[in-house]
């Protein structure tokens, strides 16, 4: 039966592993408040979307 | 076969998820909006639009029909006296889910579902507000 010859060192593993990695989220910048927020969401500081106020947020 | 149903079953027993939406509708009708996870928002929005056709038909057999999905009376005469009124121009797309990001203990990606004529309870908000904060 076919076997590994060598230990795969940390490096050999850690760097198989990278490509692993989630990718990051997209971030935009949320055109009322200027805040970062994510793309296609409400943005979570002002409570704005699409220009217009979809709800509330408590430290306003 | 389920080959190729990409609708979530939520894991839950068909009795369980008709249960669920059922409640989200009925709590999306008695609140206005309601936020909830975005794969939840999605079926219950379908039911909700589903429950507004009927509604549209305003005869004792919808009533019941409706009665039938949502179990609930008080609700299904809320449903017929107040929301379906103000869906009247529309010929369906009477709901919105809007995306909120992911909450914090599982990550799940959470959502506003709400009516698109139908203002929310909440008096602090307006479709037409136009104050920058």
């Amino acid at each position: 039966m076919a076997v590994p010859k060598r230990k795969v060192s940390k490096r050999r593993v850690r760097i198989r592993r990278a490509a692993h990695r989630k990718p990051t989220p997209p971030v935009g910048t949320c055109p009322e408040c200027g805040a970062d927020s994510q793309p296609h969401r409400v943005c979570p500081s002002c409570g704005h979307y699409k220009g217009r106020q979809v709800l509330t947020v408590d430290a306003d | 076969m389920r080959h190729r149903k990409e609708s979530s079953r939520l894991g839950r027993s068909s009795a369980h998820r008709k249960a669920l939406m059922a409640s989200l509708v009925c709590n999306l009708i008695v609140q206005k909006r309601i936020t909830t996870t975005l794969t939840k928002a999605r079926l219950a929005c379908r039911l909700a639009e589903k429950m507004v056709t009927v509604g549209k038909k305003a005869t004792l057999a919808a009533r019941r029909q409706a009665v039938a999905e949502l179990r609930r009376k008080d609700v299904v005469a809320k449903l017929f006296d107040e929301i379906v009124p103000q869906c009247q121009n529309r010929a369906g797309g009477y709901t919105r889910v809007l995306k909120l990001g992911k909450r914090g203990s599982d990550s799940s990606e959470m959502a506003l579902l709400e009516w698109v004529d139908v203002l929310p309870v909440d008096k602090t908000v307006t479709k037409t507000d136009d104050t920058a904060s």
